[in-house]
């Protein structure tokens, strides 16, 4: 039973969290930013839409920096199990 | 058609193309070095279980989550989904990851099924059953995910679904003709594409969806509405290329390259 859920669990991480576990947080980062800035009444409702967009941009980019900063060189070509 | 639902058609197209590719050539792996009837048998009862998750998954969303609710949740996942595919992208362009080869993931599952033993039940191969299966089952897995966030979110699930089985029918045709897997598929470029597609679709919808934390749960408003998912897809391709051109210079050196500076007397 237990081999059962860590599998169950592990087969939706890797499904939804995939091999980069910064894209999530970088994501939900975003999203939280974005209504902490309507909860404070920094954002209106439109602008938090563009806010919420550039923030998830920027996100993305430090999670892409953070992430090649951390691989050298030497690791590529990737090994085949990485390819999906 | 509007150019949203052939955007939408498009989108569910060319992911459920991209996936149908990857999810043949494990098949085609299997029938080639195992037999076809247990490689096809482990793909049917992955097609019928995929039937049963997706029923009660998009009936659950439906009757339990409130629309706006429904647009953050699938919106995030749909964002985090893409963004998955447009990291891949971006380090295979920038050639900081190896390029994905079907080729390659051919040769890896046929030199496996040659290795494995052989054990069967009820005339059926386990090893190719279960390897068909499961390759089926996860890549259907993301097809049928990117059909219910699509459709829910545009309110026009028949397109999504026939823009996904267009996909599926025209790959099984394809290997069906050939028997081999689509190795001169231009895989690495449609899931650039596709994760592009996803990445502007899922921003759009969950941003739009934090309205339900908020007094009246109606969505946010994105300025210009729903062209807001061009400007997006603009936005999010702008930075891919720029992360493609500056990623490469800001790889730490392996170790071999460090060289001490010479000291200056």
């Amino acid at each position: 039973m237990k081999s059962f859920v860590t599998g169950f669990g592990r087969f939706w991480y890797d499904f939804i969290i995939g091999d980069d576990w910064k894209i999530a947080v970088a994501v939900i980062s975003a999203l939280a930013l974005t209504v902490g800035g309507l909860v404070l009444g920094l954002l209106g409702t439109t602008g938090a839409t563009v806010f919420g967009g550039i923030t998830l941009l920027v996100a993305f980019a430090v999670s892409m920096i953070i992430d090649v900063r951390r691989t050298p060189a030497a690791s590529t070509p990737s090994a085949p199990a990485d390819q999906r | 058609m509007t150019g949203a639902t052939w955007g939408l058609v498009t989108a569910a197209f060319l992911a459920s193309f991209v996936e149908f590719v990857e999810a043949l050539t494990i098949v085609v792996a299997m029938g080639a070095t195992r037999g076809w009837r247990s490689a096809l048998a482990g793909t049917a009862a992955a097609l019928l279980a995929l039937v049963g998750c997706t029923a009660v998954a998009g009936f659950a969303l439906v009757a339990w989550l409130p629309e706006t609710a429904l647009q953050v949740v699938i919106g995030t996942l749909l964002l985090i989904f893409g963004l998955q595919w447009l990291r891949k992208a971006i380090l295979r362009s920038a050639g900081i990851k190896a390029m994905h080869d079907e080729a390659e993931e051919y040769d890896a599952a046929t030199k496996a099924a040659r290795g494995a033993g052989v054990k069967s039940r009820l005339g059926i191969d386990t090893f190719a059953f279960v390897v068909a299966f499961k390759g089926v089952f996860l890549e259907g897995a993301e097809v049928v995910f990117i059909v219910i966030t699509f459709g829910l979110s545009a309110e026009n699930m028949p397109a999504a679904i026939a823009g996904a089985a267009a996909g599926g029918v025209l790959v099984i045709g394809l290997g069906a003709l050939v028997h081999r897997p689509l190795t001169s598929i231009p895989e690495n470029v449609l899931k650039y594409g596709v994760g592009l597609l996803l990445t502007s679709f899922g921003t759009f919808w969950a941003v739009e969806g934090l309205g339900v934390f908020f007094g009246d749960r109606e969505g946010l408003r994105w300025p210009g509405s729903d062209l807001a998912v061009l400007v997006l897809l603009a936005a999010w391709f702008g930075l891919s290329r720029v992360l493609i051109r500056t990623l490469p210079l800001l790889r730490r050196p392996r170790a071999s390259e460090f060289r001490p500076a010479r000291e200056v007397v």
